[in-house]
């Protein structure tokens, strides 16, 4: 190993404490209490609209079904953001982040589970999340029959016969999950023997592995974010909206990546690892935000300016909402305003505690973002920002935390045998 | 002895022995006019003891002035000089005003930062740009020191510094 490294401690590990994992588990606890009060609160308290026809009342596990969904999409999209990054990295030849590429890496552990929720959750509530599960759709001589659905049912349905079982949806989530776990387990065995055997070998093959995974993943996350998001309001329809559910996945994933960096850091890990790696995350969470910001409003802007009625209902249902109307303010607050304005300076990317705030906020900041993406289809009136959703988000928050840092305390926390480290190591900027 | 006109340079051929001998220099109390390079140097900001830019806020005032110039801009023409129906909106929608704001945000960012840079470092077109050594553009190193500022020292003396910290050179250069 070059001479220059050899003052720190190469095979260092993560010590997950006891102490570390009660706090995590509190959360998780308090997440728990806070969800099982909403419910309650739902069951016995809620606006239980009787006068609505059958089938589509609306009833309080609707709630449950669409926060579990959001969460859902919106941890699988930081997972497979943890691996799109690592891999990203690995394609890029990149030296600057050899020293932590182990934190992303730890993240594609969720996404087994993530899978396991997500068809679970499609299973069971299908019918109250997706408006194009309803078979009477597709039947003509059903009073609710809807031409447009019908003309889009073979996205779902094909080779079955419309509003049968949805066999292309149910191939599709189970065939992009899968290669992504193969692609992480890859890309996790090459790494950790690399530990072992080193040589430049490993290196080569992970770019090649990476490369791959890079070219599924443009293509699978885009078509996952119209199955798994946009075809919840069936009608509508955006042609950037796999891009923009992808920006914001990689902005909250960067976010994340850079709050559990300065974690370890500040409890003595990771020396290598510097200001000048984080202010480089700093860059990129201030650039993504703004691309983010870019995809928001020219999809706005256009449905805007154009006015189509197709269109405009997806706005309409969200801006002139009383429940959901604040909110977009809030969205554009958190993921556009605080980064762009706080991280504008080079200090502040510098410096532990802007980032700490900012990337939490933003965090908060994409949630909010999917949140109104889902509840509006799901809920109608009935959705908003309470208790149910608080602490939803804390349950998933916590677990995730737990999933990722568990496993991340498994392995040795530096590639030490990755050919870039020493670049990393002086990395200045 | 007046300032900015008479220079003593040590001239160097490799950039750690010039980081090196940058601080050697300043330690033994010769105060440094310039160091040019032909090739951006790791680290020779920090030896030299430069403040950070504040490019970065000019930058940012002009992009502040291009963003309301804009707005000023479309809202008179919009909403006041020559009011205007399109596509069914009001005269001032905002959000159609976006996309001219972010391009002259940028536009008098970019400028604003270009112009500002230009004078600060004396490559205004009516600027006399003063070469010390023609091989800085090649493969030297050339540390410049101001005669003037260091009348203290005697030239004898810095030319010892100097060559002692490894210059390979030791040459004088005035200008007008």
């Amino acid at each position: 190993m070059a001479h220059s490294t050899t003052n720190y401690n190469l095979d260092q590990k993560f010590d997950f404490t006891a102490a570390l994992k009660k706090s995590i588990t509190t959360v998780l606890v308090l997440g728990a209490v806070i969800l099982a009060i909403g419910l309650i609160a739902e069951i016995f308290g809620g606006s239980h609209d009787q006068a609505e026809e059958a089938g589509h009342a609306y009833h309080w596990y609707h709630r449950l079904y669409a926060n579990l969904w959001i969460n859902n999409v919106y941890f699988t999209g930081i997972a497979v953001i943890g691996v799109f990054f690592f891999a990203l990295q690995y394609a890029a030849q990149a030296g600057w982040s050899a020293g932590f590429l182990r934190i992303p890496l730890s993240f594609g552990n969720w996404l087994p589970i993530a899978a396991g929720l997500m068809i679970v959750t499609f299973f069971v509530a299908s019918h109250d999340i997706f408006h194009w599960t309803h078979s009477y759709l597709f039947d003509k001589s059903h009073p609710e029959y809807d031409k447009i659905i019908d003309d889009k049912g073979g996205f779902f349905y094909w080779p079955m016969e419309k509003g049968t079982f949805p066999i292309f949806y149910i191939v599709r989530l189970v065939l992009f999950f899968g290669f992504w776990i193969f692609f992480f387990n890859k890309l996790k065995t090459l790494a950790f023997e690399e530990d072992i055997q080193g040589g430049t070998g490993y290196w080569k093959k992970m770019r090649v592995w990476s490369a791959l995974f890079l070219v599924f993943f443009a293509v699978s996350s885009s078509i996952a974010a119209w199955d798994w998001v946009m075809s919840i309001d069936t009608h509508w329809f955006s042609t950037l909206f796999g891009w923009y559910v992808f920006s914001s996945w990689f902005v909250a994933g960067l976010s994340a990546i850079t709050l559990i960096l300065i974690f370890l850091r500040e409890k003595g890990y990771l020396e290598m690892v510097n200001e000048n790696h984080v202010h480089d995350l700093g860059k990129l969470i201030f650039g993504f935000s703004i691309f983010w910001t870019y995809l928001w409003f020219s999809q706005f802007l256009l449905i805007y300016y154009a006015n189509i009625p197709e269109e405009t209902v997806y706005f309409a249902e969200r801006m002139q909402s009383d429940v959901y109307s604040p909110y977009i303010f809030v969205n554009l607050a958190l993921n556009f305003f605080l980064p762009f304005l706080v991280l504008m300076t080079r200090d502040a990317k510098r410096h532990a505690i802007f980032l700490k705030v900012v990337c939490s906020l933003i965090i908060l900041g994409h949630w909010f973002d999917f949140f109104l993406m889902v509840q509006p289809g799901t809920l109608r009136e009935h959705g908003g920002f309470g208790l149910m959703e608080l602490g939803m988000l804390l349950v998933y928050l916590a677990s995730f935390a737990l999933v990722a840092m568990s496993k991340l305390a498994k392995k040795p926390l530096i590639a030490k045998n990755h050919p870039m480290l020493e670049e990393s190591y002086y990395h200045n900027i | 002895m007046e300032r900015d006109k008479n220079f003593i340079l040590g001239v160097y051929d490799d950039e750690d022995v010039l980081l090196d001998a940058v601080s050697k220099v300043r330690g033994s109390g010769v105060k440094i006019h310039e160091v040019y390079s032909p090739f951006p140097v790791h680290g020779l900001d920090e030896v030299l003891g430069y403040k950070r830019s504040r490019l970065p806020i000019a930058a940012f005032l002009f992009g502040m002035l291009g963003t309301t110039l804009a707005l000023v801009m479309q809202f008179y023409m919009m909403k006041w000089d020559w009011p205007m129906i399109i596509g069914g909106k009001d005269y001032a929608s905002l959000p159609t005003f976006i996309p001219v704001t972010f391009e002259m945000t940028v536009l008098l960012s970019a400028f604003g930062m270009v112009g500002v840079f230009m004078i600060s470092s004396n490559l205004k077109p009516w600027g006399q740009p003063r070469i010390f050594d023609l091989r800085i553009t090649d493969d030297k190193h050339v540390m410049a020191i101001d005669l003037a500022t260091n009348s203290g020292m005697g030239e004898e003396n810095i030319a010892d510094v100097l060559k002692s910290s490894g210059a390979t050179e030791i040459n004088k250069k005035s200008f007008e």
